[in-house]
């Protein structure tokens, strides 16, 4: 999951780090995220692995790191898993 | 297809104070609602309340710049605006045709038909807030002095498709707008003496305001995360007071944008550093409905220190 997610924010997100600096746990924010990247972001999760995040998980610190959203991400695919 | 729109509800309090203000002539029915005219009574507070504005905004020697309240397309499409608030972006049409369309749009509205397909998107929008204009003018000058500037922006009209039974929610009413533009720490700080500024100002109006993090009304699902975003870095501070709601109405807001402005519009310093903006506005007419609420209709019986805070004679 995590590697997905990092593949996701290396394509929608440009960050003010090299690749290969970008770890599970780098805050994306001080990378030079911003609050409207961080929606274009939103979608292409939600495109991508095909879920929907819930409205209380539509927060900033959601998107604040890879392993940050991964963890959310799993949350959803566990419970929409038979 | 014109559309039909869906009328904001209103407390019964606030349906009640619109009537007493249609009533004694401080508002006139403009036809639609949301839309009025200001009678001779109200504007003379409204004009009282830009005035103490203008007196307090004194010691920042800002510049004033006015604009109309209509602006290029292309500069709210900079802005992002059309991208997070769809809902209030409000664009102008008008007719473009031959002499054949002008008869068919003629003959349209003279049986009351549908005629906006004789009506085309201009390149022009209604201001939704009085700072839009103000960032692609700064944009096209010098580079700002290191220290940055203060733009007043007077107290224009913008435009909010919200059609209400609250009085205190207009589709086109004044913001008095001031803009800070220059390094982060001034902008900062310039941000949170202006709130400072404003609790005083309501304080001595005896409004009894509260001050509290705010959001903008974003879009969406999206907008979920612009606005958690926005509360939890509290870059938005409003200013509320009781006009007739469950809920006091915010009547001022505090918002700094970071660099958003400056980036998306170019705006550079002189010595080559980070340019922050912030802006505030004040509603005048909701300021001016809150005195009218708390203090009475007829301003002659307000107290006398009220009256000569506002210089009403």
């Amino acid at each position: 999951m995590n590697d997905q997610i990092r593949r996701i924010v290396l394509e929608h997100v440009r960050l003010a780090i090299p690749a290969e600096q970008l770890h599970d746990d780098t805050d994306l924010y001080a990378c030079g995220l911003t609050s409207h990247a961080s929606v274009t972001l939103m979608l292409a999760i939600e495109d991508q692995l095909d879920l929907e995040f819930p409205d209380h998980l539509l927060k900033r610190e959601v998107f604040s790191s890879v392993a940050s959203i991964a963890a959310a991400a799993s949350g959803l695919q566990a419970v929409a898993a038979p | 297809m014109s559309v039909v729109p869906t009328i904001g509800s209103a407390a019964p309090a606030q349906r009640q104070f619109l009537a007493e203000l249609l009533q004694a002539g401080l508002l006139i029915d403009g036809g639609a609602p949301g839309l009025y005219g200001r009678g001779p009574g109200f504007e003379r507070v409204r004009l009282a309340v830009d005035g103490l504005v203008d007196r307090i905004a004194a010691a920042d020697l800002a510049e004033p710049l006015r604009f109309p309240p209509v602006m290029p397309r292309r500069h709210l499409e900079t802005s992002g605006y059309p991208a997070t608030f769809p809902h209030l972006t409000a664009t102008i049409f008008a007719f473009e045709g031959d002499e054949a369309d002008a008869a068919e749009q003629s003959r349209c509205v003279s049986c009351g038909e549908d005629w906006s397909a004789y009506q085309r998107m201009t390149d022009l929008v209604l201001t939704p807030a009085g700072c839009y204009p103000v960032y692609p003018a700064i944009a096209q000058r010098e580079p700002l002095p290191r220290d940055g500037i203060v733009v007043d922006a007077g107290g224009t009209y913008v435009f909010r498709r919200e059609p209400s039974q609250d009085p205190a929610r207009m589709q086109m009413f004044h913001q008095r707008e001031l803009v800070r533009l220059g390094p982060p720490s001034a902008v900062a700080g310039w941000r949170r003496t202006w709130l400072d500024r404003a609790i005083d100002l309501l304080t001595r109006l005896q409004l009894e305001p509260v001050a509290d993090v705010a959001s903008d009304p974003f879009f969406g699902r999206q907008g979920r995360i612009l606005a958690s975003g926005q509360r939890e870095q509290a870059l938005k501070f409003e200013v509320s007071v009781s006009i007739g709601g469950e809920q006091p109405t915010a009547v001022a807001s505090f918002n700094y944008h970071r660099d958003h402005f400056s980036g998306r519009f170019g705006i550079r310093s002189q010595d080559g550093g980070t340019v922050h903006t912030a802006c505030l506005g004040f509603g005048l007419e909701r300021i001016t409905l809150a005195l009218l609420y708390r203090h009475g209709l007829d301003t002659s019986g307000w107290d006398d220190p009220l009256r000569a805070l506002l210089m009403l004679a």
